[in-house]
C-alpha cells in the first residue's frame, strides 16, 4: 500500500497550500495546472491506453460545464449536488457515442478520432439552441467554505478530482482491465481472440474517461463563473490534451500529468506575456516535434529499460508438471470435441469454405492439410471467431460457437497461434504470455498470470528473453512466443497454424518435441501444416481440404495414398508415380 | 410550412454549399484513400488559399489568382507528403502531425490577417441571375461548376489513364503495386500535390462565397469529413455527391426548423450510415 500512502501524503501536501496565505494568484495557477492534469489523465485512460485517440474531450468536459451551469443558474441546485450529474451526463454521452463507433471494425482509430471531433460541434450546436440561448450563462453559487478563499476552495475540489483521476488511471494501469486496453492498442483482433472483451473494455474506459472530464467541467463552470459555448466547446482544449499526453507519455499513468504541467506552464507564460498567437503556433510545433522525435513521450523515454539492466529471473520456476496419463486420451475412437457441420464462408464471391463438415476428437492431434488457399486458415479464423461464418454449425463440447464473440470462444477453452506471428508489439515477452491466462478459461489475477507465463516461457525456452520486446526476437523465437501465448491460456483445444514454416530442421525438431509435450498434457490439437514429415510424425488423423471442402479423412498413411488427395496436391498426372509421402 | 419557392431556393443553396463540401472533400478523399494520410491541414491550406486570393484580389481577378496559388500549393502538397511519408509512420500520426500543422497555419493567418472576419470585394460578388422564381448567385454557381469539373476530371483520370490505373493499384496494395513497377513514391507526390492544388481552388471558392476568419477552419472539418466518409475514401465523385446530399439536407433543415440546427445534419447522416452499413468502414 505504498502507493496509497504516497497519494495521501501528496494530497495533504498540496491541500495545505490554500491555508498558507499565499497570494490568490498561486491558487488560481495551481488550479489551472490540476485542471489540465485531470483532463489529460482522464483522456489517457481511453486514448493513451487503448490507442483510440479522442479529439472530443472538450465535448465531454463541456457537457459537465453546461450541466452544472444550467442546473445552478436555471434550477437553483446546489453546485456540489450537480457534480454527479455532470459526470453522469458526460459518461452517458460517451457510452452512446462509443456504442455506435466501437462497432466499426475497419478504420476504427481514424473514424473514432473524427467522430469525436465532430461531436464537439454537434454538442455546441445543441447547447447553443437548447440550454444557452446565445449570450452565455452566469453561474452564481455558494462555494463551500473548504478554505479561507473561494478560489482556494475550488482549488481543493479540483485537487480531490485530480487525485481521483490519477488514482483511477493508476488502478486501471496495473489491472487486468488495463492489460486488456494495452493489448487492444497493439492488436485488437488478437486481443479479442485471446479472450479480451474488447468492446466492453473500450466502452468502460471511455465512460470512465468521460465521467472524470465531466466532473472537472462541473467545477470549472463555477471557477469561470460565466460560461459561453464558444469558450467551452473549443477545439483547442482537445488539441492541448492530446499534446500534453503525447508529450508526457501515453503508455504510463503518470505521463499525461507531467505533460499537462509542462504545457500549462508554457502556455501560461505565453498568454501572460504578449504573444498568445505565438503560443498557439508553438503548441503546434511541439506537437509535431513530439510525434516525430519522441513518440513515446518524456516518461516513455525515461522508463524504457536499457537492455543491459534487464536480467532474466535467476531462480527458474518449476517445469510445467506433465499431467498424469489418465487425463490423456488419444484413442482414435474417442468422442467428438468439435463438430463442424456445413460451415461456409465466402469473400466477395470466393468460396473459402464450402459446407465443410468434419470433427475433431478429444485428445487427438488432427492434421488439417491441403494446398494453399484450400480454406485451412479460414477455418481457424471462423472457429476462433475472427470471421463470421455465412452458415452451418460448429459445436464445441455440445455448444454452438458460430455467432459468439471471439473472446467468449477463447473463454470456452479454444486457443490458436498465428501463421505470421502477431505479438503485442509494445508489451514485453512476459506480458505477452501473461495476457491469455488473465482472460482465458480460468481468469487469473496479474500475479498468478505472470507465474503461469514464466512456466510457459521456460517450457518454450524463452525465459531468457522475458523482458525483451517482441521485435528483438528472431523468427523462431517469435513462433515459440506464439506457442507459449496459446498454451498459457490452458486451452482444451489448440489450433496450430503452420508453426513450423520457416524454421530450420533443428528448430523444427524442437518444435515437434514441444507439440508432443503439449498433447501429453491433455490438450487436443489441430495441426495445420505443409511440412509432411511433421504431419506424418505427429498426427493421429488427417483431414484434407481442397477448395474449401474436406475431401478425405482418416489415418495419415491411408489418406496420403488416397488418389483424390494426390490429385489435389500434385495434379492427376502424378497418381501413377505413387503417394506424395512415399 | 414555408412556401414552395422558399423550399426550392433552399435546395438550390444546399446544392451550392454541397459543391464546396465536395470540392474540399476531393483532396481529403484522395490523400486519405490513396496515401493513407488523414490530412487535417487540408482545411487550413484551403483557408490559406482563400486568404491569398483575398490578398491578391486587389490587383488580380480572383480566378487569375489560381495561376499563382495552384502551382504554389502543388509544391506545398509535395513537401507535406515528403514530411509525412518520412516522419509520420501510421495514419493516426498523420492526423496528429497535420493537426499541429493546422494550428501553426491558423496562428500565421491570425498574425497576418487578424482574427476578424474578412470579406473579399470583387465584381463577382453582386452578379446573380434570376431564373424563374429563383436567384442564382454567380460565385456559388461558379463553385458548383468548378467542383463538378474537377471531380469529373479526377474521376476520368483515375478511370481511364495509366496514371489512374497505377493509383488505383496503389490504393489496393502499395507493396504489390510497387512490385509490378508502379513508382509509388512519385505517384504519392503527385497525388499529394494534386490534393493541395485542389485545396487552393477550394480556397478561391471560399473567398468568393464566404467571409473568412481563422476560427472558421475548424467549422468545416466535421461536415466535410462526414461527406468524405459517406462518399467513399479514395473516390473522386463520392465526396461531391455526399456533399450535395448533406448540403441539401442542411438547407432543408434550416428552412423547416431553425438555422442553428444545421450542424447536426451531417453528423446524423454519418451515424445513420455507420449503423445501417457498418461493412462500408
Amino acid at each position: 500500500m505504498r502507493a496509497a500512502g504516497g497519494f495521501v501524503l501528496f494530497g495533504l501536501a498540496l491541500g495545505a497550500i490554500p491555508f498558507l496565505g499565499l497570494p490568490a494568484f498561486y491558487e488560481t495557477f495551481l488550479y489551472l495546472l490540476l485542471h489540465a492534469v485531470v483532463l489529460a489523465t482522464s483522456w489517457n485512460i481511453l486514448s493513451g491506453y487503448s490507442g483510440y485517440f479522442s479529439f472530443g474531450h472538450g465535448a465531454f468536459f463541456g457537457t459537465g460545464v453546461y450541466v452544472t451551469a444550467a442546473l445552478v443558474a436555471q434550477y437553483d441546485w446546489h453546485f456540489l449536488a450537480t457534480l454527479p450529474l455532470a459526470a453522469g451526463a458526460a459518461a452517458a454521452l460517451g457510452l452512446a457515442l462509443g456504442a455506435v463507433v466501437f462497432r466499426v471494425r475497419a478504420l476504427r482509430g481514424e473514424l473514432f478520432a473524427l467522430l469525436t471531433l465532430a461531436i464537439t460541434f454537434v454538442l455546441a450546436t445543441i447547447m447553443l439552441n437548447k440550454v444557452d440561448g446565445g449570450p452565455g450563462i452566469q453561474v452564481m453559487t455558494d462555494i463551500p467554505r473548504l478554505a479561507p478563499t473561494a478560489s482556494g476552495a475550488l482549488y481543493l475540489l479540483m485537487l480531490a478530482i485530480a487525485l481521483l483521476a490519477l488514482w483511477s488511471a493508476r488502478a486501471v494501469f496495473y489491472s487486468r482491465f488495463g492489460t486488456g486496453l494495452f493489448a487492444i492498442h497493439d492488436d485488437e483482433d488478437v486481443a479479442e481472440v485471446m479472450g479480451v472483451p474488447t468492446y466492453r473494455f473500450k466502452l468502460a474506459a471511455f465512460c470512465l474517461s468521460c465521467a472524470l472530464a465531466g466532473l472537472a467541467g462541473g467545477i470549472h463552470a463555477v471557477f469561470v463563473s460565466y460560461v459561453t459555448v464558444a469558450e467551452t466547446f473549443s477545439i483547442a482544449l482537445a488539441v492541448n490534451v492530446v499534446l500534453m499526453s503525447a508529450l508526457g507519455g501515453t503508455r504510463h499513468w503518470l505521463g499525461p500529468a507531467i505533460g499537462a504541467i509542462v504545457i500549462t506552464a508554457l502556455l501560461y507564460g505565453f498568454t501572460a506575456g504578449e504573444a498568445p498567437v505565438l503560443g498557439r503556433a508553438l503548441v503546434g510545433v511541439i506537437l509535431i516535434a513530439v510525434i516525430v522525435l519522441m513518440p513515446e513521450g518524456i516518461l516513455g523515454k525515461l522508463l524504457t529499460p536499457s537492455p543491459r539492466k534487464r536480467r532474466a529471473r535467476t531462480n527458474s520456476g518449476t517445469e510445467p508438471e506433465l499431467r498424469s496419463g489418465n487425463e490423456r486420451a488419444p484413442s482414435p475412437n474417442s468422442e467428438p470435441m468439435l463438430v463442424a457441420r456445413g460451415v461456409s464462408k465466402s469473400f466477395k464471391g470466393v468460396q473459402a469454405l464450402v459446407e465443410a463438415s468434419f470433427e475433431v476428437r478429444r485428445g487427438e492431434i488432427l492434421g488439417l492439410v491441403g494446398p494453399n488457399g484450400s480454406g485451412k486458415s479460414t477455418f481457424i479464423n471462423v472457429v476462433s471467431g475472427h470471421y463470421l461464418a455465412d452458415g452451418g454449425s460448429l459445436l464445441f463440447e455440445g455448444e454452438e460457437l458460430l455467432g459468439r464473440p471471439a473472446h467468449r470462444i477463447a473463454r470456452a477453452g479454444i486457443a490458436r497461434t498465428y501463421q505470421v506471428p502477431r505479438p503485442f508489439a509494445h508489451l514485453s515477452v512476459l506480458d505477452n504470455v501473461a495476457l491469455p491466462p488473465m482472460f482465458g478459461r480460468v481468469t487469473m489475477d496479474r500475479a498468478s498470470a505472470e507465474a503461469e507465463a514464466w512456466r510457459w516461457l521456460e517450457f518454450t525456452g524463452l525465459a531468457g528473453k522475458a523482458h525483451a520486446r517482441p521485435a528483438e526476437l528472431n523468427l523462431h523465437q517469435r513462433k515459440f512466443l506464439e506457442l507459449a501465448r496459446a498454451l498459457a491460456s490452458r486451452p482444451k483445444l489448440l489450433f496450430l497454424d503452420e508453426v513450423l514454416s520457416g524454421l530450420t530442421p533443428t528448430e523444427m525438431d524442437e518444435a515437434i518435441r514441444l507439440v508432443r509435450a503439449i498433447r501429453e498434457q491433455g490438450a487436443t490439437i489441430v495441426f495445420v501444416e505443409h511440412v509432411m514429415r511433421a504431419v506424418m510424425e505427429l498426427t493421429d488423423r488427417v483431414v484434407v481440404l481442397t477448395y474449401g471442402r474436406p475431401i478425405a479423412a482418416g489415418l495419415p498413411r491411408d489418406v496420403m495414398r488416397d488418389p483424390q488427395v494426390i490429385d489435389a496436391y500434385l495434379g492427376g498426372r502424378m497418381r501413377e508415380e505413387g503417394s506424395i509421402y512415399a | 410550412m414555408p412556401s414552395a419557392t422558399l423550399i426550392g431556393q433552399s435546395v438550390l443553396s444546399g446544392v451550392f454549399i454541397g459543391a464546396l463540401y465536395g470540392l474540399l472533400g476531393l483532396g481529403l478523399s484522395l490523400s486519405w484513400g490513396m496515401l493513407r494520410q488523414v490530412n487535417l491541414a487540408h482545411f487550413a491550406l484551403a483557408f490559406l488559399g482563400g486568404y491569398l486570393t483575398f490578398q491578391l484580389a486587389g490587383r488580380l481577378d480572383p480566378f487569375v489568382t489560381l495561376a499563382v496559388t495552384v502551382p504554389l500549393f502543388f509544391l506545398a502538397g509535395m513537401a507535406l507528403h515528403w514530411f509525412l511519408s518520412r516522419y509520420a509512420a501510421d495514419m493516426l500520426n498523420t492526423l496528429l502531425v497535420t493537426f499541429g500543422l493546422t494550428t501553426i497555419i491558423e496562428s500565421a493567418i491570425q498574425r497576418i490577417w487578424t482574427a476578424d472576419f474578412q470579406r473579399m470585394e470583387s465584381a463577382y460578388g453582386a452578379m446573380r441571375w434570376k431564373v424563374g422564381a429563383f436567384y442564382i448567385p454567380f460565385p456559388e454557381a461558379a463553385t458548383l461548376l468548378i467542383a463538378m469539373a474537377l471531380c469529373g476530371a479526377m474521376w476520368a483520370l483515375l478511370r481511364f489513364t495509366d496514371f489512374g490505373r497505377a493509383a488505383r493499384a496503389m490504393t489496393e496494395d502499395p507493396a504489390m503495386a510497387a512490385a509490378f513497377g508502379v513508382n509509388e513514391k512519385r505517384l504519392g507526390y503527385v497525388i499529394s500535390g494534386l490534393a493541395a492544388a485542389f485545396a487552393a481552388v477550394a480556397g478561391m471558392c471560399l473567398a468568393l462565397t464566404h467571409t473568412l476568419a481563422p476560427v472558421q477552419i475548424y467549422a468545416w472539418m466535421g461536415v466535410v469529413f462526414a461527406g468524405v466518409m459517406i462518399g467513399g475514401l479514395g473516390s473522386a465523385i463520392g465526396p461531391l455527391a455526399a456533399g450535395i446530399l448533406i448540403g441539401v439536407s442542411e438547407a432543408l433543415t434550416m428552412a423547416l426548423t431553425a438555422p442553428t440546427w444545421a450542424p447536426l445534419v451531417s453528423f446524423t447522416l454519418l451515424i445513420a450510415i455507420i449503423l445501417l452499413r457498418p461493412a462500408r468502414f
